[in-house]
């Protein structure tokens, strides 16, 4: 389920502006497949990004947000080279998460 | 005597104690990732309800630049930009995206602490034709940016 994350951080003004997209299908819970069965919920609940290990936005997410979510963000006090770390967990308990380093 | 009997009480010690157990290994992983989702907001299926899980209808702000999309032809997916003006509205520590006619209007809450900007970006479902609602916290005080989007292609499709 954790697969890949597309990440980057980069310097702005006086902001770092942190953009991701995670691998996951979202499923809401109400739809349903071909033979009428409905797909179970399955979605991110929890996302956090970190900055050296602190965290600087802390997300909660229902199921409405889309498929293979994107997420930007922006915090202060990042430098070059800095690691930013956005990490997931889903409603099943899986989690994901990606790592990059500001530019 | 069944309450004297040593093996009934160890059996009915053990399935207490097992039980109580489960609670405890059950509990960890949960904690993490719940302890300050705002559970019974995401449960409300109406706007009113949404708003009073949050704690009232907020009042409206120019202090919260609110982009959407006018017209979305894809429902399933609708880029989204929260940002707020400081100057307008100091100490935001909280930012929530509604839309009104999802079957749960809230789709996302996202929480900074004071060092950071709140600024949120993010694509999210809209199911119908409706407003959609940027709701900003700062001191307890709810704040809020309303825009309609139109859409063509609905949200939940499947």
């Amino acid at each position: 389920m954790a697969s890949r994350m597309r990440i980057r951080a980069q310097l702005k003004d006086d902001y770092c502006e942190v953009k991701a997209l995670m691998r996951h299908p979202m499923e809401t819970g109400m739809r349903k497949d071909q033979s009428g069965a409905a797909i179970p919920a399955n979605f991110i609940e929890d996302v956090q990004v970190l900055h050296n290990d602190a965290v600087v936005v802390q997300a909660y997410w229902g199921a409405a947000v889309s498929a293979n979510p994107f997420l930007g963000v922006r915090f202060r006090g990042g430098a070059q080279g800095d690691v930013v770390k956005v990490v997931w967990r889903d409603n099943h308990g899986d989690s994901g998460s990606g790592e990059t380093t500001i530019r | 005597m069944g309450n004297l009997d040593p093996l009934g009480l160890t059996r009915r010690g053990l399935i207490r104690v097992s039980s109580a157990l489960l609670v405890v290994a059950a509990l960890p992983q949960k904690i993490w990732a719940t302890a300050l989702r705002p559970e019974t907001a995401f449960q409300t299926t109406t706007l009113e309800a949404t708003f009073d899980a949050l704690g009232g209808v907020p009042q409206a702000s120019d202090g919260i630049i609110f982009s959407t999309p006018d017209i979305a032809e894809n429902g399933a997916v609708v880029p989204i930009r929260i940002e707020i003006d400081p100057s307008v509205l100091p100490d935001v520590s909280k930012l929530y995206v509604i839309v009104e006619k999802n079957p749960n209007p809230l789709a996302a809450v996202f929480q900074v602490p004071p060092n950071t900007p709140p600024y949120a970006e993010t694509r999210v479902k809209v199911a119908q034709t409706g407003n959609l609602y940027a709701v900003a916290e700062a001191n307890g005080e709810l704040y809020m940016m309303q825009r309609e989007t139109k859409v063509t292609l609905g949200g939940c499709g499947g």
